[in-house]
C-alpha cells in the first residue's frame, strides 16, 4: 500500500467547484449519494459471487488471486453484462416506471372509482 | 459483444502504466458503465417527456411564448422533479467514477510513481517546465469533477491525475473509446488517410493532450513524424510520457507549455496542429489566442483540426442544446456552454483561417467493433460523452494546393 499518504481518506477528496443542490432538502441529496453507492457495491459483490462460482465450477477449488485476476471470456462477459443490466433494471424500476407513466399518463384512480360507481 | 451491451472493464488493454484494478474495482466500473447507459437511454427519455408534457406547457402558460434560449429551458427544467432526480443520479455517477479511480490509483501510487519515474528518466520523452503557471480556466474548478483537476498532485512528482483519468475514462464513455481509450486519435489517422492518402506530415502538434490518448495514435499512424504533445498540466504529462514509453511509442514528446504562447516554436513549423475535446476547457479570452498561435505555427498547406462535440448553431433545437449543456453546470465544464454557442468558423476566421479554407466533418471513434460496441446515438445518446464528434478544420492555404471536398470518416 502507498506510503506517506492516507489513500483511503484522499480517495474521497471532493472536486473544487460548488456542487449543485438538486433537491430543496439537502438530506435528499445525501440520500441519493448513499443509495447509489450501496447499489454499486451490491452490484460489485454480485459480480464477485459470479466469479467465484465460475472459478469453482471450472477448477473445483479457489485461490483469492484467481478472483482478482479473473477476466471473463466473450460469452461470460456477455452473461455478466446482461445480469448487471437486469440488476439495474430491478433497482431502478421506480424511475423507469415514472418515465413510462409520463409517456402514457393515466387519469387519477378516483376518476375510475367514480365512473364505475355510477350505475 | 452484443450491440446493446458495453464490454467488461477487463477488455481494456493493460499497458504498463495502466493502474491494476482489483476484481471489485473493475466490477464498480462495470456497474457505472451500465448505469451511465441506463441513465442516458432508458431514463434519459424522461427528460424530453417531462419537458414536452409539463415543463413547456407551464412555461407557455406563464410567459405566453416558447423559450428563446437554452438557459430558459434549464431554469424551468431545474424545477422539474424528474429532471432533478435524473441530474442527481448522473452527478453521483460521475463522483463515484472519480472515487473508484482514485482508490484504485492511490493504493498503488508507490508502484505507479516508480514505474513512471523509470520510463521518464530513460525515454527522454518528457519535458517539464516549472515556469508554466496554471491558467485560471484550469484551476477555477476541477474539470470533470476530477478532484485536483488535471494539474494537481497528491505528492510532488506523482502521476495521480493522469492515472485516474486513464483508469476511469472507460466508465465515463461507456467503453466507446476502445481498448486503449484511443478511438478518437485512431479516428483522426483514419480520416487523414482517407482524405489525403499520400500526405506524410513530418511535425505534428497536439495541444491540450492530457494523457496523450489522442496524440499517441497520431505518432503510431505516422511513424516517420515527430509528434509534440503539450499541456499546461505537468501532473498529467508525467503519466502521459510514461504511458507512451510503456506502449513503445518513441516518436512523441510531451512538453509542458501553454498554447496561448507558442513562441518556443517558429512560424510555419508544423504540418498538423490538433486539438481533441479541448477547446471547451478554455475561456473566451484564451481560445482566440490559442487559435492565432496555432495558425502562426502551422505551415502553409498544413492541417488544423479541432475535434469537439457538435456546436449548437441555430438549427439545433433548444431542448437538445439544453441537454448538451448539462455538463457545463453539473460536471464542472464552465466554458462548455459559451464555447458550443459561438460560431467556431468565425472564431477560426479571426485567427487567420479564411472561411474558404475551413471545413467541418463528422468523426467517430475507431475501435474494434467486435469487442467495443458503438456509442448509442439519437435519443439514447449520452450528450457530451458520445464517441461521435465534429471536426472543425482547415487546410492552411498554400499557393500550390487547392482545398478539396472532405469526406466523413
Amino acid at each position: 500500500m502507498t506510503e506517506g499518504i492516507d489513500w483511503i481518506a484522499r480517495s474521497g477528496a471532493r472536486a473544487k467547484g460548488r456542487r449543485p443542490a438538486f433537491f430543496d432538502e439537502p438530506a435528499l441529496d445525501r440520500l441519493y449519494s448513499l443509495t447509489l453507492a450501496v447499489a454499486a457495491e451490491l452490484s460489485a459483490t454480485r459480480e464477485r459471487l459470479d466469479t467465484v462460482e465460475r472459478l469453482l465450477e471450472s477448477a473445483g477449488t479457489l485461490r483469492r488471486d484467481d478472483i482478482e485476476n479473473y477476466a471473463p471470456d466473450r460469452a461470460a462477459g456477455e452473461e455478466r453484462g446482461e445480469s448487471t443490466r437486469a440488476y439495474i433494471a430491478r433497482v431502478m424500476r421506480g424511475f423507469q416506471q415514472e418515465v413510462e407513466a409520463m409517456e402514457n399518463p393515466d387519469p387519477p384512480i378516483m376518476d375510475w372509482v367514480e365512473k364505475l360507481s355510477t350505475p | 459483444m452484443k450491440n446493446d451491451l458495453p464490454p467488461p472493464y477487463t477488455a481494456l488493454t493493460r499497458h504498463p502504466m495502466m493502474p491494476r484494478t482489483s476484481h471489485d474495482e473493475a466490477a464498480r466500473f462495470n456497474f457505472l458503465t451500465h448505469f451511465n447507459r441506463y441513465l442516458s437511454g432508458t431514463l434519459g427519455a424522461g427528460n424530453r417527456l417531462a419537458y414536452e408534457t409539463r415543463v413547456l406547457p407551464a412555461f407557455r402558460a406563464e410567459h405566453g411564448r416558447d423559450p428563446e434560449h437554452r438557459y430558459e429551458i434549464r431554469d424551468a427544467m431545474n424545477r422539474d422533479p424528474f429532471h432533478r432526480m435524473w441530474s442527481a443520479l448522473k452527478r453521483n455517477s460521475m463522483e463515484m467514477r472519480q472515487m473508484n479511480g482514485r482508490q484504485t490509483v492511490l493504493r498503488q501510487l508507490d508502484a505507479l510513481d516508480a514505474q513512471a519515474c523509470q520510463f521518464n528518466e530513460h525515454s527522454g520523452q518528457l519535458e517539464l517546465d516549472d515556469s508554466i503557471t496554471q491558467p485560471v480556466y484550469q484551476t477555477c474548478v476541477d474539470i470533470h469533477c476530477q478532484p485536483g483537476g488535471y494539474h494537481s498532485h497528491e505528492r510532488p512528482g506523482d502521476v495521480t491525475a493522469g492515472a485516474n483519468y486513464d483508469v476511469g475514462l472507460f466508465a465515463t464513455v461507456g467503453g466507446a473509446l476502445g481498448a486503449l481509450n484511443d478511438g478518437g486519435g485512431q479516428a483522426l489517422v483514419a480520416w487523414a488517410r482517407a482524405n489525403r492518402p499520400d500526405w506524410r506530415p513530418r511535425r505534428i502538434l497536439d495541444i491540450g493532450c492530457t494523457v496523450g490518448h489522442n496524440a499517441v495514435p497520431l505518432a503510431q499512424g505516422f511513424p516517420e513524424a515527430e509528434v509534440i504533445a503539450i499541456d499546461t498540466a505537468g501532473a498529467s504529462l508525467r503519466y502521459a510520457a510514461a504511458r507512451a514509453a510503456g506502449l513503445g511509442v518513441k516518436n512523441i514528446r510531451f512538453v509542458q507549455a501553454n498554447a496561448e504562447d507558442l513562441s518556443r516554436f517558429p512560424d510555419d513549423h508544423f504540418d498538423w496542429v490538433q486539438t481533441t475535446m479541448f477547446l471547451h476547457e478554455l475561456s473566451a479570452a484564451a481560445m482566440p489566442k490559442i487559435l492565432r498561435e496555432a495558425h502562426r505555427v502551422l505551415k502553409p498547406g498544413g492541417l488544423i483540426l479541432h475535434v469537439e462535440q457538435p456546436q449548437y448553431g441555430p438549427d439545433m433545437p433548444l431542448f437538445e442544446q439544453f441537454m448538451r449543456d448539462w455538463d457545463a453546470f453539473n460536471n464542472n465544464e464552465p466554458f462548455w456552454s459559451a464555447m458550443h454557442g459561438v460560431e467556431l468558423e468565425d472564431v477560426m476566421a479571426e485567427a487567420g483561417f479564411s472561411h474558404a479554407e475551413q471545413f467541418v466533418v463528422g468523426v467517430r471513434a475507431v475501435v474494434d467493433p467486435t469487442i467495443f460496441p458503438p456509442s448509442p446515438e439519437g435519443e439514447a445518446e449520452d450528450y457530451g460523452r458520445a464517441a461521435v464528434w465534429n471536426a472543425y478544420g482547415a487546410w492552411k492555404a498554400a499557393p500550390a494546393q487547392a482545398t478539396g471536398q472532405e469526406i466523413a470518416a
